[in-house]
């Protein structure tokens, strides 16, 4: 399972305020911690915690990488910001670019910009694509897999790698109205999004949207996380510093099959 | 649209154990050998992903055996008495390893003293150049009684001492530690158990990477489908990036295959001559080990090391 912590992100109020103070020591504690729980990446994003956004995801890499080389995954929808953000990465250390819809109103052709950041960075380097076009986002399951398939396409056509592709069929907070029938569909997607490709791209989502502004964030966030490892996800944008939620992946994974059982299974799961 | 190219590759591989110690590095082995490193499927990938050659450890015993048929005791016969003998002409053989079973310390099987067995080590020491395997009787009592001993008189030689069990793996694995040898964590083929006495010795400090596995094997007609498939999920579990998993794997195929009455029956119209039938039926359970994803096979007739080494030297 690759997992991505989700944690250095400027809409959390101890990263929003580090932000503003540059404080250096709040963000490297955050990415050493959530390395050591198991985290293969590192979300970095300034969210709304600074105007400057590229000089703002500019500091955040370099203080990270001063004492990690933990690979990072730049999370802004502004092919600017990452930009900024992959000036300055180590690129050795692998990377994720977060995140391109199919194509958008007012950019066309905004997923080969991603691809083609992703391309100048090199093969360490993938990118998550929202199952999202201009239409916005997908109510349904078919419209999901068949957004996921142009995106499939559109990268082997420009011979990047599907496993570089990280399909996120974005997961909508389930107290919205109407939203319930919504975690259903997206299982059912990533079960076909799966066999788009062979290798398939990786599958992955930024669970925690799921359960925002409701009471049981945690709970519902494993079950979930359970649910779509069942059905083929590989990757999440998580809570790695949620111990609970992290024995539910490794659990999953070892009813899925994945990891091989033994006593002391807990203790030992690596997340590869 | 063109079509892909499709290399399959992995998070994982097999880590690698060097045995032996030269005396530079403190050993008086005249060198070392490394096994393991396979970062693919077995034959299954690209040659520089293979890992390192197969080796074959030839048995000696540290007694006399009263339990091998003829057709394989007659190899050895005017040696039996010496181990330091019977290892230099395993040796000439081909053998790359020495592996050196007590089985003359169980209680059973004439319950020899500790001193015998460091007595036994010391002449095979001196015999050979090659590194060596120390393997217990597999009685525990025993074993933590003697072995503990053997090791320290190869304290340096950097061994390969075993075998420790799930309910018992501390004595030996604490020796290991203290004598730098690498460890044998065994199991009886349970895949299951075998990654959890690996992480029990790795939880008293020995390191991942100075280990290797061990399934009980089962010979050719005797439960070797079982081996086989342990043998091929632990490899893909390697690959995986499970660090638990990522040992290299010793197969004691020589010990099974002559358990078989198709090995040793030598009374068996029909059944084709013994002086060929036995080693062909341990060479053709330790080829079909070898593609499960074996690292060290141990043999016991000259012939059938012949015939693995041949079929090693073909295919890698």
């Amino acid at each position: 399972m690759i997992l991505i912590g989700e944690r250095i992100n400027g809409m959390f109020t101890d990263v929003k305020q580090a932000i503003a103070e540059k404080n250096e020591k709040v963000i490297q504690d955050l990415a050493r911690r959530q390395t050591e729980a198991g985290a293969k990446y590192l979300d970095v994003n300034v969210g709304t915690a600074a105007a400057d956004q590229e000089g703002t995801i500019k500091w955040l890499v370099e203080t990270i990488q001063k004492t990690c080389s933990t690979g990072l995954c730049l999370d802004s929808q502004k092919p600017a910001v990452i930009a900024a953000g992959l000036s300055v990465m180590n690129t050795e250390n692998g990377g994720i670019l977060n995140s391109t819809p199919l194509n958008k109103k007012s950019d066309e052709d905004v997923l080969d910009k991603y691809l083609d950041m992703a391309d100048s960075a090199g093969p360490g380097v993938g990118v998550i694509t929202l199952t999202m076009d201009k239409n916005g986002v997908p109510q349904d399951t078919d419209t999901r897999v068949a957004i996921a398939a142009e995106i499939v396409q559109k990268a082997m056509e420009r011979g990047f790698d599907p496993q570089r592709l990280y399909i996120d069929p974005i997961i909508l907070p389930v107290k919205v109205p109407n939203a319930q029938s919504q975690p259903g569909n997206i299982l059912n997607a990533i079960e076909q999004i799966k066999y788009l490709a062979e290798p398939s791209p990786h599958i992955t989502m930024g669970l925690s949207n799921l359960s925002q502004g409701t009471n049981e964030r945690s709970l519902i966030n494993r079950v979930f996380l359970a649910m779509a490892i069942s059905r083929g996800m590989d990757s999440a944008i998580v809570e790695v510093l949620d111990k609970q939620l992290m024995d539910v992946v490794a659990t999953s994974e070892m009813l899925m099959d994945k990891q091989i059982y033994s006593d002391s299974f807990l203790k030992v799961y690596s997340t590869t | 649209m063109p079509i892909p190219e499709l290399v399959q590759t992995h998070a994982g591989s097999v880590s690698r154990v060097t045995l032996g110690a030269t005396k530079e590095q403190g050993g008086t082995r005249t060198h070392t050998v490394t096994i393991g490193g396979a970062a693919s499927v077995v034959y299954g990938g690209l040659p520089e992903k293979a890992g390192d050659r197969p080796l074959i450890a030839m048995d000696v015993l540290d007694t006399r055996p009263d339990d091998w048929p003829e057709s394989l005791s007659q190899s050895f016969d005017d040696v039996m008495d010496s181990p330091g003998k019977w290892a230099a002409k395993c040796v000439e053989c081909g053998a790359d390893l020495i592996c050196l079973v007590f089985d003359g310390i169980h209680p059973d099987k004439g319950d020899k003293t500790a001193a015998d067995a460091v007595a036994a080590t010391r002449e095979v020491l001196g015999a050979v150049g090659v590194p060596l395997i120390l393997w217990g009787c597999e009685n525990a009592d025993k074993d933590n009684q003697v072995m503990p001993k053997v090791s320290e008189a190869a304290k340096g030689e950097n061994c390969l001492i075993g075998i420790v069990e799930q309910d018992n793996y501390k004595a030996i694995t604490a020796v290991a530690l203290a004598d730098g040898h690498n460890l044998i964590t065994g199991a009886p083929l349970d895949i299951n158990i075998g990654k959890q006495v690996n992480i029990l010795v790795t939880d008293m400090g020995f390191p991942a990477e100075r280990i290797v596995t061990y399934q009980s094997t089962g010979a050719l007609g005797y439960g070797i489908e079982y081996a086989y498939s342990i043998g091929e999920r632990q490899r893909l579990a390697a690959l995986s990036g499970d660090k638990m998993m990522a040992m290299p794997a010793i197969c004691n195929v020589g010990f099974e295959a002559w358990r078989a009455k198709e090995a040793k029956l030598a009374d068996a119209p029909g059944w084709g001559d013994v002086a060929a039938r036995g080693p062909m039926w341990e060479a053709t359970t330790a080829i079909c080990l070898l593609q499960a994803g074996a690292d060290i096979i141990r043999l016991r007739h000259p012939k059938s090391v012949a015939i693995v080494k041949n079929f090693i030297d073909e295919i890698w």
